[in-house]
């Protein structure tokens, strides 16, 4: 069965059922694509399908057809989406294990939706991650969007009265 | 950040990371003790033309310093906070550091220079930290004096910044790169000659430096276990009886053996069955279809129910233990002029990484090997050779980059013992073993489950004057670690009410203060779950601290504050919470506040909530989190982890693991809801140290997020929470 995938078309001999994040892993050998739950819950799995976000963990092969599929290896050649930059400017990641299905699907919601509000990121960032990097995930959709409403981490380095005299509370968003 | 400068921060990130996953092996029995006080002078190696400076520094030509790492990288960015505090101590250039995992073998082989792996407990830092900046002042003195004895001059003449070493005196310059070759065949200088930085001068730690791993995690290049390829490789699905305690009767192998690329079932142990396919999910399949007998014994009759009424009994029965018991509580209380009793309950959770547990081995006669995401690399090391039969010294283990621990993949191992009990039955052949979601569920090692009674007495004042603290609920190490309960008292249950300073201790002064524990263990495995018993135990206190204070007519926070004079340090972090937060400040109608402070590994932290609450919706709109970790190595990464714990915080919330028919239920993620995007609220995080301790960073503030959010909850409402999760009180985070 023919399948395209990043611009390059595969011959995979596998029964039709299979979905589509294990031919992309077993069968193509694209392992950035990654399996979390296998009921279209978790979204780590989310590839793009003639540009449109889909859980690829429950998508089976038969149902790809001639549509072409985006696996977070085929985003850019070299991490330069401006989702991938907006990530790794603010250090998205912490295991980063769900990271390319969240990028896959702020990728989707840029590309239909070029400055999203945070509504409208409430609603299409509904992918897990179980570190809990959501605060930057926010922020690095809108620094990739352009706007200039910054955030990312809020610090607030604080001189603890008695303890540390010297240092001066100071606040930072980094 | 502009353009260029983040596209050179990627290009030097991704060469920054080196993957260690192709060292050289060894092994090592469990049951080391961590070597008091590592010797660094005994960490150089020796060979010709190696620049290797000692175990933790190797400086390439190029002037590339190579830093070692031994503890896991899960997320929680100890990889680059041990990394900047080797190069804080050995004055290197920051822009040119690389890290680079070790093996358990080779930790083995060398006599465990590096120091324990295991990455748990929030120690990866606060433990390793004094070992690895004399690892790097170590290389820093070599470096120099080779310098100094190229130049034929005194080693105090010289100087360095940024990995260049100068002489003032004649203008001379070399760097890193150039002397490293000289260093290495130096004899490393007397460990008491060794003088750290003092940690308010650092320049790279101390700072929110960019984590060095984050390259291959935006574009799916970073190989986690679970994406491990090797030559050949079958792959296996296994389940094992749902119900703890059940066994293997039998199974139809006939039903499954003609199904694409079947290669066998096979009885991985009593309890579990597994099928090897040629691809995972054809191995996945052929399980589902399989027809497994199971004899589930007694166990099956067990459900939450039964459960919840063995822990009620512990609440009033005569056999707890009592840890503190200062004045005489039940006493105070009873004649106290307003008594105020609560129950309050938590139930069973799952770790749910999102990398589900996974191994992959390849066994032969003579050597085994391991790929595995371990929160503990010598812990796999160690099940390897004894599952496989074979000599530590025949075995490897090569960990990977963890998809979440969260304290299920460290000392039980259970992955690597079930891979390897499939792999015997494939000599030579690598097979990759993966658990679906379910399977993940469903043999976890759960957040012990606990019921919690508190009684208090308050005088006429409005003075507490007693305080009655009984846990009744499962003990981790009566299933775990049964050698850790000394003289049948399991002081672990009770953490964060500890009497003693320094880890866990209760913060408030009681005049008449009882903490008890009766251990009431069910037949669901449970283990250690990011925070441990920090998490029941602050929210039981802390939400009960409200009602008393309600009761008292005092604000919450001026009521814990009189009780907390004693704790400076407690105290201190609760003040910095509530001042940033804006505690007293007005808030726009319908919003309230709630607050609790806590302590746990090491650390002292507080959290504000900002919540509102309509017809059963609530929403968490602001928190801000304090924390009081001694030392700060990267407030970049705190803050990551203090953002991580409030959505860690939020799953103790809304999640719960209920037991039916002796059986996990809540399989997957559509039952098992962890927070959402939308769900969290904008959190601050506010770093408070004080320079005078190590504190721990990825559990502590998880403690606190549940019982300021239900405290809140409490304000708007009037109602306490006594039982988790919120949907049993028609409560749902929205």
């Amino acid at each position: 069965m023919l399948i395209n995938v990043n611009s390059k078309s595969y011959d995979v001999e596998i029964e039709p059922d299979t979905p589509l994040l294990w031919v992309l892993r077993e069968s193509i050998g694209l392992t950035g694509t990654k399996y979390g739950c296998g009921i279209a819950q978790c979204g780590a799995c989310t590839v793009h399908l003639d540009g449109e976000p889909v859980r690829s963990c429950s998508l089976p092969l038969s149902a790809v057809g001639n549509r072409r599929v985006v696996t977070i290896e085929g985003l850019s050649p070299d991490s330069s989406h401006p989702v991938q930059k907006a990530w790794a400017a603010l250090d998205v990641p912490q295991c980063g294990y769900c990271q390319s299905g969240q990028i896959m699907a702020a990728a989707a919601l840029l590309s239909r939706n070029p400055k999203p509000a945070d509504r409208d990121i409430d609603e299409a960032m509904t992918n897990i991650c179980r570190c809990g990097t959501y605060q930057r995930i926010r922020a690095a959709i809108h620094m990739a969007a352009g706007s200039d409403k910054g955030g990312g981490s809020v610090i607030h380095m604080a001189g603890m009265a008695g303890a540390d005299a010297s240092a001066a509370d100071r606040s930072t968003e980094v | 950040m502009k353009k260029t400068q983040h596209e050179s921060t990627t290009n030097l990130s991704r060469r920054r990371f080196v993957v260690g996953t192709a060292a050289a092996g060894g092994g090592l029995a469990l049951g080391f003790n961590l070597p008091l006080g590592i010797d660094p002078a005994a960490a150089q190696t020796v060979g010709a033309g190696n620049t290797e400076v000692n175990a933790w520094v190797v400086v390439k030509p190029d002037d590339t310093c190579v830093i070692r790492i031994a503890r896991s990288e899960m997320g929680q960015g100890t990889h680059t906070g041990l990394a900047q505090l080797v190069a804080e101590e050995l004055a290197c250039d920051w822009n040119k550091v690389a890290i680079e995992p070790i093996t358990a073998g080779q930790n083995l082989a060398r006599k465990r220079v590096w120091g324990e792996m295991a990455t748990g407990g929030s120690r990866g830092i606060r433990i390793s930290q004094d070992y690895v900046r004399r690892g790097g002042a170590v290389a820093r003195m070599m470096l120099l004096q080779a310098a100094a004895d190229q130049w034929k001059v005194p080693v105090g003449e010289v100087t360095v910044t940024d990995g260049i070493i100068t002489h003032p005196a004649s203008g001379r310059s070399t760097s890193y790169g150039k002397v490293a070759a000289a260093a290495a065949k130096l004899t490393p200088p007397d460990p008491k000659s060794i003088k750290l930085k003092n940690p308010r001068e650092w320049k790279i730690a101390g700072k929110p430096m960019k984590r060095l791993d984050t390259a291959p995690k935006v574009n799916g290049s970073m190989v986690y276990s679970i994406d491990l390829k090797l030559p050949g490789m079958v792959y296996a699905a296994v389940k094992a009886c749902p119900v703890y305690g059940g066994k293997l009767a039998g199974w139809d192998e006939s039903k499954v053996s003609r199904m694409p690329g079947f290669s066998g079932v096979i009885q991985v142990d009593d309890a579990t069955v597994a099928v090897v396919a040629n691809t995972w999910w054809r191995a996945k399949s052929a399980l589902e279809a399989l027809p497994i007998k199971w004899d589930e014994g007694p166990n099956a009759k067990q459900s939450s129910a039964t459960i919840a009424a063995h822990l009620r009994e512990g609440l009033t029965s005569n056999d707890a233990f009592a840890d503190i018991n200062v004045g005489d509580a039940p006493k105070a209380i009873a004649g106290a002029a307003n008594r105020i009793e609560a129950v309050y309950s938590t139930p069973f959770l799952s770790h749910a990484c999102m990398e589900p547990m996974n191994c992959t081995v390849r066994i032969t006669a003579d050597k085994a090997e391991v790929w595995m995401p371990s929160q503990n690399a010598e812990a796999s090391l160690a099940a390897l050779s004894t599952a496989s039969g074979l000599a530590l010294e025949q075995c490897q283990a090569y960990n990977h980059t963890l998809g979440g621990g969260f304290g299920r993949r460290g000392g039980t191992q259970d992955f690597v013992r079930q891979a390897v009990a499939i792999g015997r039955r494939y000599p030579g052949t690598p097979v990759k073993m993966i658990w679906s979601r379910e399977e993940d569920q469903a043999h976890d090692f759960y957040r012990p489950i606990s019921q919690c009674k508190l009684s208090a007495g308050l005088d006429q004042n409005g003075n507490l004057v007693g305080l009655h603290i009984r846990v009744s609920g499962q003990s981790i190490n009566a299933y775990l670690a049964p050698h850790n309960i000394k003289d049948g008292k399991d002081r672990r249950q009770l953490q964060g009410y500890w009497p003693e300073p320094g880890d866990a201790q209760i913060g408030y002064t009681v005049p008449n203060l009882r903490t008890e524990y009766a251990m009431r263990n069910t037949h669901v495995p449970v283990g250690p779950w990011r925070g441990v018993n920090t998490n029941q135990n602050g929210l039981y206190l802390e939400c009960f601290m409200d009602e008393v204070a309600r009761a008292a007519g005092k604000d919450p926070l001026e009521f814990r504050r009189a009780l907390m004079k004693n704790h400076p340090k407690h105290l201190g972090v609760l003040n910095a919470a509530a001042e940033k937060a804006g505690w007293g400040k007005p808030l726009p109608a319908g919003v309230h506040r709630g607050i609790a402070q806590f302590m746990g590994y090491a650390s002292y932290v507080a959290a504000v909530a900002e919540v509102s609450v309509k017809g059963g919706e609530v929403k968490v709109l602001r928190m801000v989190l304090a924390t009081n970790c001694g030392h700060a190595v990267n407030p970049a990464t705190i803050a990551a982890q203090v953002e991580g714990s409030v959505a860690y915080g939020f799953d103790s919330l809304q999640s719960e693991i209920t037991v039916q028919d002796g059986r996990a239920v809540e399989l997957n993620y559509h039952a098992y809801p962890i927070a959402r995007l939308y769900q969290l609220p904008k959190i601050e995080t506010v770093v408070a140290p004080t320079y005078d301790f190590w504190g721990g960073v990825g559990e502590p503030t998880i403690c606190v997020t549940a019982p300021a959010v239900l405290n809140a909850i409490f304000a708007a409402t009037g109602k306490p929470v006594h039982t988790l999760p919120l949907k049993n009180h028609g409560l749902r985070i929205v």
